[in-house]
């Protein structure tokens, strides 16, 4: 006999009312007209992700394994996260609020006559709003996910929105095109692989869920090679979407060829999903299991930290140096995975925020520099902006110091903190890596503050156009946020302290 | 509220000040930063009266939390370690402005930039001498690589850029390894006496002695190539020949002298076990780089590259001063940190008038200038005189105590370190002889003399070199009993002297 099963819709509020805004978005997109769309659009976003946050706020401390049958756990690192997911998302709908990034028609072949009257109309394409609120509700489940078919679910509810929205840049269609096909063909993969190592687990473990698999892996009692393929199919699945060496090839691509505000979402949103998942999976669900894992993860983050600092300097592209920054960062945070103790949690999620807000800074400026053709990303042609704009070249070089890890910005005390977790295990070899790799990642941050600041510039027609309202007010929030974290930590601090716990 | 804070405070006030005044008001500008910078010294004078002298304890303590998760105080108290490098600082800072009164308008930015930037650095180098937490040194050591940079990048001369990011990134190196050395140790604190950073606490550690050498390479690594020590020397040439006299001075009379300081406040008081262990490697090194910078001195043709060589022989001799494990050699090093400071500071003020008057850093463009600029030409002289340490300059003192400390330990290092004595007598006289001496170069016809705002600005410092070669009992009065403590500590007693025949 079949028996109901039973939600709480209490405890699962957040990602509803995302979810509930998303549909309300798509109905929006059927039925009103075109010329309010852009405004009510917005409105119920930014309205969405507020309410939403209102409800992360009503639910902070509660914790439950059994919200949705088992399949979703409650507990103080997950809300946590999903709150960093919610503010980031805002910051990141003002950036793409700014509508001039977008394609007037996605549909429209590039440099056709349709794209070209699209554009003469004033056509916007406003489903980039709802789309970016199901990815939301996707990476807020992703992190609650305590069954591997939830996980998968939730990885393709985020996956899915934002392989479309790569592919919407107003210029340089065809790379953006290029790019959300190799992010959608990759991510195919990356989603097979993890599904493969779910049922190798599952055939291990008997069992979907990861308390279940944990258990098992105490018990001692299953087929121990399917647990290490399990293990390592998973692990590729996650690799690829946190953008780890040697899964993060698709990166660089991605973040250039997609609209400069949807790379600040993925490269802040994704990341903070992915590893919310990430540290849940091994610590909840693989930890008795860490000496199969460690020595391959240890391996990996090694390469991603120096990987990552290493090809950022050959970049001649902001997008894609950025791009490389990133898959460094993601290195660092894989230290906090491998920490696999509170203090190795609580400084991944110090720094997940931190990283955040510093990455949406530094690309919601990089959708300032422009010529008449758009965006330019090339960094030769960024030579002397410090001299055309101080203000906005200083707020980058202050975004590049926390990137870089500098003291009195919130990267230094993330830094801090990821390594001092992972010293406390003992694992001295990562930081000694960890340290070595950051200060050659100091030397690409230091070029861009070079060519902005001490080459003069080009007569060149590349300018800093006055920010709009909302993409000032995120950027200006960004940087404040940036410098406070870095000042006076323990305003996050004491807070990731309390949450930093799962419910197994 | 300690005094100590408030002298970090002002400096960043006046800061705050220039940065509300409109960009054109640069003289307004130069009276503000030099207004600010004369009430810093005064109110740095006050702490020195103040400061009690029998007292080896650290004084004007002020402990306030800072970031409680991680046990980190904003912790500040100083000994007469860093009594003497506050005084010395707060002194080059008025000085450095007044001196340079023009170097900020040949830059990238303006004036204004220029005093917050030195405004912003002076409250720094205050709180780098004064912190007693680790992380709160570490912040402030790393931080104040942001100002100079931007001063070395922004308004020096030549191949400026690269040699403001080749300073840097040397720096950050050092910096994040002497980071991971302390994540070391205070993951060791935690396991032993829970989470801290303070100095006094993290000094009574049981570590055992192979996790101690590799935490001491850390620190001692980032502190060699801040001093800087042969073979981490050589972005200081670059970045002197680039930076403006008045970086320059600061640079080298101050930023440097964080790294020697480091090596006594962390090095061995931290660390007693394994600074013994490495004390004959950093002999050597400290040796090397007594004879290495005078021998490149000497062959420099440069005037700021000779000076930054000269340096890299003094930095030798201050470093074998510390790790000579003796009092006196601790005492000397400190009062040749001071010394050093004026002398460079002279030293880069007279070659920064002569550069800038004559349009050419060679030394082979000079020549009679005692009879065109005379003023001038004393000034450069009495500052290369205090750089051979000539006896009744302050110099002299500083070198002497530093070699006898050695010399009752290590007597051959003593010897060999003698040798710069004289090597240094050479560098100097050489270049006395060429630029002062002889008939006038062709284009020195017409030079112009010192005027009034240069000669007040460089009499305190000649002044300082002369009285304290005569009189240096008290800076030492406020230095030994710290030195004494620092060896105490380190569990080291000075060899009892050798009965003659």
């Amino acid at each position: 006999m079949l028996t109901a099963p039973v939600l709480n819709y209490s405890l699962l509020a957040p990602i509803l009312v995302v979810l509930g805004g998303a549909l309300l978005g798509v109905l929006v997109e059927a039925f009103l007209n075109k010329a309010i769309r852009p405004t009510a659009q917005l409105a119920i976003a930014l309205g969405t992700l507020v309410l939403s946050f209102a409800q992360i706020i009503r639910v902070r401390d509660l914790t439950s394994l059994t919200a949705a049958v088992n399949s979703v756990t409650i507990d103080g690192a997950g809300v946590f996260i999903q709150g960093t997911i919610l503010v980031l998302a805002f910051m990141a709908v003002l950036l793409i609020a700014d509508q001039d990034n977008f394609a007037a028609q996605a549909s429209a072949v590039p440099g056709s006559e349709e794209e070209r009257s699209a554009i003469a109309t004033g056509k916007i394409q406003t489903e980039i709003f709802p789309l970016t609120l199901f990815a939301v509700a996707g990476m807020m489940l992703f992190p609650l996910a305590s069954d591997l078919i939830t996980l998968f679910v939730a990885l393709e509810v985020l996956s899915l929105p934002l392989y479309l929205m790569a592919g919407l840049s107003r210029r340089r269609r065809l790379l953006s095109q290029e790019a959300a096909l190799k992010y959608f063909l990759l991510g195919a993969y990356s989603s097979a692989f993890f599904l493969f190592g779910a049922a190798f687990l599952y055939g291990f473990s008997g069992s979907l869920s990861l308390n279940g698999i944990a258990a098992a892996i105490t018990g001692g009692q299953g087929n121990d090679v399917f647990l290490l393929i399990g293990v390592a199919f998973l692990s590729v699945g996650l690799l690829f979407k946190v953008g780890a060496v040697p899964f993060h090839s698709w990166t660089p691509d991605v973040y250039q060829g997609a609209p400069t505000p949807i790379t600040a979402f993925m490269a802040a949103c994704t990341k903070v999903a992915a590893f919310g998942a990430t540290l849940r999976i091994f610590y909840v669900g693989l930890s008795a299991a860490q000496w199969e894992w460690k020595p391959i993860i240890t391996a990996v983050a090694i390469l991603t930290m120096a990987v990552g600092a290493i090809a950022a300097i050959a970049q001649r592209d902001v997008k894609r140096a950025l791009a490389f920054s990133s898959i460094a960062h993601a290195g660092f945070l894989l230290t906090g995975v491998l920490a696999l103790n509170k203090s190795g949690l609580s400084a991944s999620l110090f720094y997940l925020v931190a990283y955040g807000f510093t990455t949406i800074g530094a690309f919601g400026i990089v959708t300032l520099v422009r010529d008449s053709a758009g965006e330019v990303t090339d960094l030769n042609r960024w030579v002397g902006l410090g001299k055309k704009s101080p203000f906005i070249a200083g707020m980058f070089v202050l975004f590049l110091l926390s990137f870089a890890g500098i003291p009195l910005t919130s990267g230094f005390i993330g830094k801090f903190s990821l390594f001092n977790a992972a010293y406390e295990t003992g694992n001295i070899t990562v930081v000694v890596v960890g340290v070595l790799a950051s200060a050659v990642a100091a030397f690409f941050y230091l070029r861009i503050v070079v060519m902005l600041f001490f080459t003069e510039p080009t007569n060149d027609s590349v300018t800093v156009v006055i920010p709009s309202i909302m993409t000032r007010f995120a950027i200006t929030f960004c940087a404040l946020v940036t410098i406070v974290l870095g000042v006076y930590p323990s305003l996050l601090l004491n807070t990731t302290q309390t949450f930093a716990s799962f419910l197994k | 509220m300690s005094i100590v804070t408030t002298l970090e405070l002002l400096p960043l006030l006046g800061a705050l000040l220039l940065a509300v005044i409109p960009k054109q008001n640069a003289l307004l500008a130069k009276r503000v930063a030099l207004a600010t910078s004369v009430v810093v010294l005064a109110v740095a004078g006050l702490m020195a009266y103040r400061f009690d002298n029998s007292n080896p304890a650290m004084q004007f303590v002020e402990s306030r939390k800072w970031i409680a998760s991680f046990g980190v105080n904003y912790a500040v108290g100083i000994d007469g370690i860093a009594l003497v490098l506050i005084l010395m600082s707060a002194f080059l800072v008025p000085v450095v402005i007044l001196a340079g009164w023009h170097e900020s308008e040949n830059g990238k930015w303006s004036a204004k930039t220029f005093y917050i930037l030195i405004l912003t650095l002076e409250t720094m180098m205050i709180g780098v001498f004064a912190a007693t937490d680790v992380f709160l040194f570490y912040v402030i050591f790393e931080a104040m690589l942001i100002p100079v940079y931007f001063l070395i990048g922004g308004y020096g001369r030549g191949e400026r850029a690269a040699a403001a990011m080749k300073f840097l990134l040397y720096s950050l190196f050092g910096g994040l390894l002497m980071l991971a050395a302390i994540i070391g140790i205070y993951v060791i604190a935690g396991n032993q006496i829970g989470h801290t950073f303070d100095i006094a606490q993290l000094s009574t550690l049981h570590i055992d002695s192979w996790t101690q050498d590799f935490l001491f390479l850390g620190f001692f690594i980032a502190f060699a190539i801040k001093a800087p020590l042969w073979p981490f020397h050589t972005w200081l040439p670059t970045a002197a020949k680039s930076a403006t006299p008045g970086t320059s001075i600061l640079l080298l009379g101050v930023l440097d002298k964080v790294g020697t300081y480091g090596m006594i406040r962390f090095c061995l008081t931290l660390f007693p076990q394994a600074s013994k262990t490495f004390t004959p490697i950093i002999i050597v090194l400290a040796l090397i780089s007594i004879l290495y910078g005078a021998f490149l001195a000497i062959g420099q043709r440069e005037i700021n590259g000779l000076i930054a060589f000269t340096s890299i022989s003094h930095f030798g001799f201050i470093t074998l001063g510390i790790f000579a494990m003796t009092s006196q050699g601790l005492s000397g090093a400190t009062l040749y940190m001071v010394n050093h400071g004026f002398s460079t500071g002279a030293l880069f003020l007279a070659a920064g008038w002569m550069v800038s008057r004559r349009g050419s850093s060679k030394i082979e463009d000079f020549g009679g200038l005692q009879r065109v600029t005379p003023i001038l030409a004393w000034t450069f002289f009495l500052a290369g005189m205090s750089a051979l340490a000539l006896p009744g300059l302050s110099s002299f003192v500083s070198e002497f105590l530093v070699l006898v400390g050695t010399f009752t330990r290590y007597p051959v290092a003593a010897i060999i370190g003698t040798t710069g004595i004289v090597l240094a007598a050479l560098y100097v006289l050489i270049v006395v002889q060429k630029s002062l001496h002889g008939p006038t170069t062709e284009g020195n016809e017409s030079l112009k003399d010192l005027n009034l705002r240069e000669k007040i600005a460089v009499a305190p410092v000649i002044a300082i070199l002369v009285i304290f070669g005569f009189f240096p009992k008290p800076l030492l009065d406020a230095i030994n009993p710290a030195s004494q403590q620092v060896m105490s500590h380190a569990g080291v007693t000075d060899p009892a002297p050798k009965a003659g025949k």
